[in-house]
């Protein structure tokens, strides 16, 4: 047995929500992630026992659903919309300026193993806030080099209590009040790749 | 026309995410009215008579599809689809955010409407924050007695139960939903049986989207003929529009349907930024078809945009000026698409494979011209062979975009790199070209 007691007893209480055990794997692999940051073989082994199923059914729901980490990520995680609204307001701009602040491409972890970052072609429902990211599963909209590099301070200050997400947060600017995009000159627009 | 605000009336009030404050504003007024004043099948028929469309995407009418359930066949099943993963779409996010007791209030009143004692509401795993604030919220309703058994003291008991994703657009379409939300890989399922007959653990199921339920307690507080007089005859209400891009004020704002496309671009988000002009944009999302600035004066009339060529799909506006690239932009819907195909049908998992390679190749510069019939062919080959609409949609913005700038995808073939990059982002003062 590799998860905690109340990680257990988060799962038992998932089963009962639903008619069939089954649909508790989702939300148990939610809780197995929130306490270890991470689905290791066995956890998803020790989901499987207490639902009474296969092993294997509870791989592949894992497998399916991006968001399930089958690596450990690092203690922070960063996630830049990079798909169409976004990137008409210079998300190609912000991903180039996290890669250059991190030191490390996308789809890796930092040195130091304070963050994982990637850019997703997911819509992530910010397009109102482009550029845009997730940190830590939270919005953060309106991003510009100055943002970016505030929001990495804060949070490189946070604990990784992925039980206690979310952590404080400072709010966005409100939508009407729009800062200007990434690069102040020029016009970012999606044709970048030239 | 007078100005409707129906769903974002009351946003911006303190504290309106909290029970007492929604309460103040008449907050589940219109659910116990419901509980005690009409029957089930009374609520079905105001919503019928209401012309209520889905706002998930195919505009489907809502007491339609609820009048499909069988008689007597029971356990029932509500799904609450808040997967919201359309490109260019956050209006549910929006309303979870700003106003999330209006959607629970229309979930119970929905769930009562189709004797449903358990309603799934499926909100899709980014959404993060949003899940934790509606857990929160379904508590407090439990905790007020407007969840549970007995509701406000009559004989119908419902619980709500907010399931997380974990990040796959496909589980948006209704069956592929039901599949996720049975603990299976979310892929779509055979229609028919649709899930009105066959649905979540094989028992009738309705799946209604976050915006179509958030209009019901509008509806049951002031009748159906009230909402029916809003909007144009056949896209009857308001829409929350998710406004992006190239644009002043991007954000969502809500209009009454059919108001001219041109009001929401100009008076709401403030026309295109940096004084520039307006070269296409896309409605309804990541699937819809390109349209140009001439359209910008159609009505917002769902078969208005659909005979125009395109699509008010989930309420969607993308706005474009003139240096966006439209094989850039292309190039990214494709990669979508090739990035979410579930990979249960071999034309949507193949067909998006080979079309994000020839994108990638185009907007490099390194395609020939021949190979844009080949790209042709591709979602030839798509378009109404895949198992669901995700293949097919994948081929809508991209085909209509060649179609309508042709001479770019051309101009494109052989030039080495993007032409209207090139053209709209000089390079620094001094470095090789
Ligand atoms: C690939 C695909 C993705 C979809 N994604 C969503 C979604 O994220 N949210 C949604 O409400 N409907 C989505 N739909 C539409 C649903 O299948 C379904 O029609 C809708 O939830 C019905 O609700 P409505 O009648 O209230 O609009 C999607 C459909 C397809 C084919
Ligand atoms: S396109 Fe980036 S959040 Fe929608």
């Amino acid at each position: 047995m590799m998860l905690a007691a109340r990680t257990r007893a988060e799962i038992e209480h998932t089963r009962r929500r639903y008619p069939h055990p089954r649909s508790a794997i989702m939300p148990s692999l939610w809780a197995v992630q929130h306490e270890l940051g991470w689905l290791p073989p066995e956890a998803m082994a020790e989901v499987a026992e207490l639902l009474g199923l296969a092993p294997s059914e509870v791989q592949a729901v894992a497998t399916f659903y991006s968001m399930y980490f089958k690596r450990p990520p690092g203690r922070h995680h960063i996630l830049v919309c990079v798909n169409a609204a976004c990137a008409l307001r210079g998300a190609d701009e912000t991903a180039a300026h996290i890669e250059q602040r991190l030191g490390c491409p996308s789809g890796t972890t930092t040195a130091d193993g304070m963050f994982t970052w990637e850019s997703t072609i997911e819509c992530l429902g910010g397009c109102g806030g482009a550029p845009m990211m997730q940190v830590d599963h939270h919005f953060e909209e309106h991003l510009t080099p100055e943002r970016i590099d505030a929001i990495l301070a804060r949070v490189a200050a946070q604990p990784a209590d992925h039980r206690d997400w979310p952590p404080a947060r400072v709010p966005n600017p409100p939508a009407s009040t729009t800062p200007p995009p990434p690069t102040a000159e020029g016009p970012p627009s999606a044709g970048a790749a030239g | 026309m007078a100005e409707y605000k129906l769903l974002t009336k009351d946003i911006g009030v303190e504290g309106l995410q909290t029970l007492p404050v929604y309460e103040r504003r008449g907050g589940y007024q219109a659910l116990r009215a419901a509980l005690r004043d009409r029957t089930p099948d009374e609520i079905v028929e105001q919503v019928k008579i209401s012309g209520l469309r889905g706002r998930g995407g195919a505009g489907f009418p809502t007491g339609t599809k609820w009048s499909f359930l069988p008689r007597d066949v029971f356990p029932r099943y509500l799904c609450i689809n808040a997967d919201e993963s359309e490109p260019g779409c956050f209006k549910d996010r929006y309303l979870i955010d700003e106003n999330p007791h209006q959607l629970i209030e229309g979930i119970v009143i929905a769930a009562y409407a189709l004797q449903v004692k358990h309603a799934f509401l499926y909100i899709r795993g980014e959404y993060h924050d949003q899940r934790l604030l509606l857990e929160r919220c379904v508590e407090e309703a439990r905790a007020a007695g407007y969840i549970g058994e007995r509701i406000l003291g009559s004989d119908f008991g419902c619980d709500v139960i907010v399931h997380g994703g974990a990040g796959a657009y496909i589980c948006g379409e209704e069956t592929a939903l039901i599949d996720s939300l049975e603990g299976f890989r979310g892929q779509p399922r055979l229609k028919p049986p649709f899930p009105a007959v066959k649905g979540l653990y094989g028992k009738p199921t309705v799946v209604n989207n976050v915006e179509t339920l958030s209009n019901l307690p509008h509806i049951l507080s002031r009748g159906g003929e009230w909402f029916k007089a809003i909007g144009t005859e056949r896209s009857t209400g308001t829409r929350v529009w998710c406004c992006s891009g190239h644009i002043e004020r991007p954000g969502c704002y809500e209009m009454e349907l059919g108001r001219p496309i041109r009001e929401l671009f100009e008076e709401h988000c403030g026309g295109m930024w940096r004084g520039r002009s307006l070269k296409a944009f896309q409605p309804g999302g990541g699937s819809m078809q390109v349209l140009l600035p001439d359209h910008l004066d159609l009505p917002l009339d769902m078969d208005a945009v659909m005979r125009a060529g395109s699509s008010l799909g989930a309420g969607a506006m993308m706005f474009m000026d003139e240096t966006t690239c439209l094989v850039n932009v292309s190039m990214r819907l494709v990669d979508f698409y090739h990035h979410e195909s579930c990979g249960k049908c071999a034309p949507c998992r193949e067909g998006t494979y080979f079309e994000s390679q020839l994108m990638h190749r185009l907007e490099a510069g390194v395609a020939t011209l021949d190979e844009l019939d080949t790209l042709k062919d591709i979602c030839a080959n798509m378009d109404g062979k895949c198992f669901c609409p995700l293949g097919d949609t994948a081929t809508w913005f991209v085909m209509s975009a060649y179609r309508h700038f042709r001479h770019e995808f051309e101009a494109h073939c052989g030039a080495g790199g993007c032409p209207v990059a090139r053209e709209h982002r000089p390079l620094p003062a001094g470095a090789a070209r």
